[in-house]
């Protein structure tokens, strides 16, 4: 990032700082959910019915469409080549063979390509989400072991995969920093997201911790990650005259639209993003070079392009999760009370982006402590751009400071569970600002007796089955309410009776199209199979993120707005004639499939009837959600206790995780159906990184040694138990519907749970993720 | 699925019952085929080197990766995808308890484990033993909730509906035998 | 994938006739072959099928049985003589990759499956002897973790894949060959090479020679046989160390036994140190933990896989201890 957008960046986090306390000091009548959601009420209609996802028949038959399923005319393969060092020039590049094989209709490089701004790196606009902000072949220049040096097309995948193995290239490499410990030799930076430091202080930490009767201070670590979403990136590209047309793989389809606008010197208005299905993302499938590269090649050729990464090309050109290196150190009192709270380490990132892991972010609002230091300090080394993955810093960080909690109850000799409620915090810790809704000890209580908590045994190794030794272990989930500004749906009624909502989100398997079906429906007053849920294209309005757990936020507030302007307009619409004469909107709410008062509903008239008399075929509303000021008023957050039952072989050292519990307060739960599969999947994904995962990235030269998916290990189905799932189901009265958003929570807590567990059964810490068997010979 | 009886011409892969010629280049993977020459899209894409199972489908009844297979070595084969597991009459039970158990989320691994099921279900039957059956001299193989998720095994979740998957293979087949 | 001609074997003498020619392959079920190919690792200039060869599973006159090398890994895990007589086999086939690959894999083909240590895979960016030989090690510095602890030298330290494999050499298997020359027969430890200053040499077939059969002798000792396998998931992963294990004992003696461990060296790796050390003694914890130590004195780890010598030493111990205590 350039030294002007830091400072640009330091400016706006400082306005922000302003603003905040403006915010939190606001009446909560001002606030958005000042007003709760009159959906919150609803109990008995499609909110919290267990349905299954409307897209389920689709996908059963294969018949739902990915983004390289898109079969174009005069279509070409692309195929990649990547850089083998990891710093340098392109000395030599001869592509001849290449251009001659069958097939190849275009070799592109740095010297043919066409002049293209560098990706605008996500976070620095609002609608930017470039994984790296480097120039994308302009030059012979290397940045990254893996970065593309040449694009092929070809009339068939097999053609252009083939003459990608003709190009040859040698490099005039340069000295690169690879090693982490070189680099942090070389001193460490503040770590800065979004401009502001990666850093808290409340009281004198330091001091508090020093003087503390109790002591526990640790380092912990956690490597690199890949989101290994089942689907490889895909995009397929055509041009039509100036316009770019791309089916792509996303979570941002409207910020990649803008983005690749920008990229090609275009209005976002001439990009058009679809992205009906994805097959998984995680935060990997944002802007990345790929489709840049997809959309340059098309534009030389002339014709549309597939552009599929392969698996190892996933892995050399979409960044994943960084490592991290952590100290938790608590100080307490010898009655459990904390009195000092410090968490630390250090997070590389790459030059080319900024996004040092924010580890400390559990920390901030999990325990109370009257002192607490937070630090993430960073350095950058010449690698691949990391990103967000599910939970970036919660999953890593909630490893270090539940493991150091854990370890604190030993120290203590008092139980986990206990430890963890009576250090409930009674405000925000560091902010002060009141909680919206927190019931995490009614989570810890509900679970720890339906998990049989109480059958553990707090002696380490002193369960056994056979030649498994067993243990049981706990740690707290936590993930933060989000919603981010630029929120937009639209409505549309239509004489039928049918109603359409329209909003540039995605579906990536959470649930959303089916969720917001049934949120709509109960919201319009219509059944759920009258309702049209539309999403996933950069043409429809709102600009939504499915990142930060804040889509079900976001779309919920921006239907909230459409559907204040589409009472308005029935209101007009409905006129003098009808049983609404005379009212206000505030007086009138959707219900049974029109308009009534809300205090007199026989004082109704269907939309069928108004757009009928009115002589419409439709009526369609957009509305713009509010800024999301209530994140600033109060502290809002989502809880979990986790409960985890391992088996640790005494011979060879595996672990199998035999029994898990998650015992959620995420407010309202939309589709219980919907919602435990995203918790579990979020605990299946924190059982990869507690027991295998791990990116192998060679320190010797920047090269990642473990590309594929034989290599690098994610669960199987022998791997994962049957997993237990339950919730408060409180509404939370400032978020829209109640809901907070439950995509990434599954995740945090989960490294902890199972290495708590681990020391349970056999005496033995292990501060070190992920949790493989030669540690616990 | 309509079993058509006669054999597959030698010079032709039969797919979900219409015989294709095999591919002139014999590079072309059966996914590929698949994929690109038929536009099957059912059958997925994700590793390409065996190691996810995405691309299962069924080859005389067994279930294979179709990434490591060229399609040349199916000549004279009968191929069930994804595609052929439907009927006019409805979803095949599989598919129907995916959906009632929520045996998915995203929806890309689906394909896959689906068709793994159906071989594995004929496995079973057949009495073929696995890495977790305790007595390999049975001729009778329960099917365990460990039996099920160890022969599931070749088939990865990233979205990690794996407890939904298991129940609705265990609805639809372990349940009926037991 | 480099071009190449394909076509198919119909018998053991197209196939012969066909893989004479310059730079031809054989194709087995294709999962290791097609992948390398991918990968251009592998760049054959011709194929020849050979999965419609005979895939019989046969009783051995006097005894035994004898595989075709286009038989399955599921069809030989499933035989019945397999699972009752030789269960060691049957367990190490089920121990291995997935139930899609075993469906396609053939015997033949897993015998000749090479490494997967990530530098011999990786092509484009890393060196290695066995791809380019004289070029350089990087695993010897780099990940090694799966990597050898036996017998590997400063050219390669790679393991061998396959858990087959480790089943056959407990077992005495014969492996019968045919090429140009005529027909041969080697006994299974004789297959595969230690890399020695040649890694790219990995068998010692020559070039057109085809697997047909694999031997299995009758071996009354292998009815009471296991295969254990430890990795780093529950499933579907390379071995890092794995044991295969016959016991006969006599009284509280080991009259008889056959071991050999898998995911130690550049090939399966039959324990004779131990062997020998367990024969005619005391079939007690103590005594397979003294043999097993027996047979790693030499070993010789790397950055990243010391841990795997006590692994390898305490499964080895269970293993015979679990067969010795069903002897009793």
């Amino acid at each position: 990032m350039s030294i002007v957008n830091e400072a640009k960046q330091a400016v706006r986090g400082a306005a922000m700082d302003v603003m905040e306390k403006a915010v939190a000091l606001a009446p909560d009548s001002w606030m958005p959910g000042g007003e709760p959601d009159p959906l919150i009420r609803a109990r008995h209609g499609s909110i919290g019915a267990s349905i299954p996802r409307i897209d389920g028949p689709l996908k059963v038959r294969g018949a739902a469409r990915f983004a390289a399923e898109f079969a174009l005319d005069g279509m070409l393969y692309a195929a990649l080549m990547f850089s083998t060092v990891p710093k340098g020039r392109i000395a030599t590049l001869d592509t001849a063979a290449a251009e001659a094989a069958p097939g190849v209709a275009l070799v592109m490089t740095h010297r043919n390509a066409p002049r293209m701004k560098p990706m605008p790196l996500f976070m620095t606009a609002e609608k930017a989400d470039g994984g790296d902000n480097l120039p994308i072949m302009q030059d012979d220049r290397i940045h990254w072991n893996g970065q593309p040096i040449a694009v092929v097309l070809a009339d068939t995948q097999e053609q252009a995969d083939h003459a990608v193995s003709l190009i040859s290239v040698t490099y005039e490499a340069e000295a690169a920093l690879t090693s982490l410990a070189t680099a942090k030799a070389k001193g460490t930076e503040p770590g800065l997201f979004l401009g502001q430091p990666l850093k808290a202080e409340k009281g004198d930490a330091d001091a508090a911790f020093v003087n503390a009767p109790v002591r526990v201070d640790r380092r912990y670590s956690t490597p690199r990650h890949n989101h290994n979403a089942i689907e490889p990136h895909a995009a397929t590209v055509a041009w039509q005259g100036d316009k770019l047309i791309v089916h792509d793989a996303s979570q941002a389809v409207q910020h990649t639209a803008w983005s690749l606008g920008d990229v090609f010197g275009i209005a976002e208005e001439q990009v058009h993003v679809t992205s009906p299905f994805v097959g998984g993302g995680f935060g990997g499938k944002c802007l990345w070079q790929h489709q840049v590269l997809g959309a340059a090649a098309s534009k030389l050729a002339g014709r549309p392009v597939r552009i599929a990464l392969s698996r190892e090309g996933v892995y050399r050109m979409i960044g994943g999760r960084t490592l991290t290196e952590q100290r938790f150190a608590i100080g307490a009192e010898p009655d459990g009370r904390f009195v000092a709270l410090i968490h630390t380490g250090v997070a590389p990132t790459s030059r080319q982006n900024a996004f040092p892991e924010p580890f400390i972010l559990p920390t901030m609002s999990s325990y109370g402590s009257p002192n607490i230091k937070l630090d993430v300090e960073t350095v950058h080394l010449d690698m691949l751009a990391n990103t967000f993955m599910r939970a970036p810093g919660e999953s890593v960080g909630t490893f270090a400071m539940e493991s150091a909690i854990d370890e604190m109850a030993v120290a203590l000799g008092i139980d986990p569970v206990e430890l963890r409620i009576l250090n409930q915090p009674t405000e925000d810790p560091l902010k002060g600002t009141p909680f919206s809704s927190r019931h995490i000890a009614e989570a810890w209580r509900a679970g720890a007796e339906r998990f049989g908590w109480s059958q553990r045994n707090p002696t380490a190794a002193s369960m056994r089955d056979g030649e498994w030794l067993v243990g049981m272990g706990c740690a707290t989930a936590t993930y933060p309410y989000h919603r981010m500004p630029g929120g937009a749906a639209r409505i549309t009624l239509t004489r039928d009776g049918g109603a359409r909502v329209e909003i540039a989100a995605h579906e990536m398997g959470m649930g959303t199209a089916t969720a917001h079906t049934q949120v709509a429906a109960e919201r319009l007053g219509l059944s759920r199979d009258q309702v049209t849920f539309a999403y996933g294209d950069s043409t429809l309005p709102g600009v939504v993120l499915a990142g930060g757990s804040q889509q079900t936020a976001s779309i919920g507030a921006s239907v909230i707005a459409a559907h204040h302007g589409l009472i308005k307009e029935l209101l007009k619409l409905a006129g003098n004639d009808s049983p609404l004469a005379g009212l206000s909107a505030d007086e009138v709410g959707t219900v049974n499939g029109g308009l009534a008062k809300l205090d007199d509903p026989s004082r109704h008239e269907s939309y069928v009837s108004i757009l009928t008399r009115s002589g419409r075929d439709h009526v369609a509303v957009e509305g713009s959600a509010s800024a999301p000021l209530e994140t600033m008023h109060w502290s809002m957050h989502s809880f979990g206790a986790l409960f985890c039952e391992v088996g640790v072989n005494s011979v060879t050292g595996e672990i199998r995780v035999r029994r898990f519990l998650g015992s959620y307060d995420c407010g309202r739960i939309l589709n219980p159906k919907t919602a435990a599969s995203q918790f579990r999947g979020g605990i299946i994904m924190g059982l990869g990184l507690a027991l295998m995962e791990e990116t192998q990235f060679d320190e010797r030269n920047g090269r990642v040694m473990n590309p594929s998916l034989s290599d690098y290990h994610v669960p199987v189905h022998l791997d994962v138990p049957e997993i237990d799932v339950i919730w408060t189901d409180i509404p939370d009265p400032r978020a829209p519907m109640g809901a907070r958003g439950i995509g990434e929570i599954g995740i945090t807590g989960v490294g902890a749970a199972v290495a708590n567990a681990v020391f349970n059964a056999t005496g033995k810490r292990i501060r070190d993720l992920p949790l493989t068997l030669d540690k616990l010979m | 699925m309509t079993a058509d009886r006669t054999a597959a011409p030698a010079a032709a892969i039969r797919i979900n019952g219409v015989d294709y010629p095999v591919p002139a280049d014999p590079r072309v993977s059966l996914l590929d085929l698949l994929r690109e020459t038929l536009n099957l899209h059912g059958t997925k894409k994700g590793c390409n080197q065996g190691a996810c199972g995405a691309c299962t489908v069924l080859v005389d009844g067994e279930r294979i990766v179709s990434c490591l297979s060229l399609a040349v070595q199916h000549a004279g084969r009968s191929v069930t995808t994804i595609e052929g597991l439907a009927s006019e009459a409805g979803l095949h039970p599989l598919q129907q308890a995916f959906i009632e158990h929520d045996g998915f989320q995203c929806g890309y691994c689906t394909p896959g484990q689906i068709c793994s099921a159906i071989g594995m279900a004929s496995e079973l039957q057949r009495g073929v033993p696995s890495h977790v059956t305790p007595d390999l001299a049975a001729d009778h193989i329960a099917p365990t909730h460990d039996e099920i998720r160890e022969r599931m095994s070749g088939n990865l979740c990233r979205c990690g509906a794996h407890n939904g998957i298991i129940a609705a293979i265990r609805g639809t087949y372990a349940e009926a035998a037991e | 994938m480099t071009p190449f001609d394909y076509s198919r074997a119909g018998d053991v003498a197209e196939a012969l006739r066909l893989g004479g020619a310059a730079q031809a392959k054989f194709l087995g079920g294709g999962t290791n072959l097609v992948d390398l190919m991918r990968e251009t690792i592998e760049r054959p200039a011709a194929l020849v099928d050979i999965t419609r060869l005979p895939a019989d599973i046969a009783e051995r006159e006097g005894g035994g049985l004898l595989i075709g090398a286009a038989v399955r890994n599921t069809a030989l895990a499933e035989h019945p003589a397999v699972r009752r007589r030789y269960p060691v086999l049957s367990r190490a086939i089920l121990a291995g990759a997935s139930a899609q690959i075993r469906n396609m894999a053939t015997v033949g083909g897993n015998l000749l499956q090479r490494t997967r240590c990530p530098y011999f895979y990786d092509d484009a960016g890393s060196r290695c002897n066995k791809r380019n030989p004289g070029q350089g090690c990087d695993a010897i510095d780099g990940f090694n973790r799966n990597h050898a602890i036996l017998g590997a030298s400063e050219a390669c330290v790679a393991t061998h894949p396959s858990d087959m494999c480790v089943a056959l050499a407990a077992l005495d298997a014969v492996v019968h060959v045919e090429g140009g020359h005529g027909k041969r027969q080697m006994p299974f430890g004789e297959l595969h090479r230690l890399p020695g200053d040649r890694p790219d040499q990995e068998t010692t077939l020559q070039p057109g020679e085809l697997i047909t059969v694999i031997e299995l002798p009758s071996q009354s000792i292998a009815a009471r046989s296991t295969y254990r396998k430890v990795r780093d998931r529950s499933s579907y992963a390379f071995a890092l160390v794995s044991v295969a294990a016959a016991l006969k004992l006599d009284g509280g003696k080991v009259k008889d036994v056959r071991l050999a461990l898998g995911g130690v060296a550049h090939k399966p790796w039959r324990a004779l140190k131990a062997e020998q050390a367990l024969r005619g003694g005391e079939a007690t914890a103590e005594a397979f933990r003294a043999a097993a130590e027996a047979e790693f004195t030499d070993a010789a780890p790397l950055r990243d896989n010391a841990f795997k010598i006590e692994l390898a030493k305490r499964t080895i111990t269970a293993v015979l201890a679990e067969l010795a205590g069903d002897a009793r």
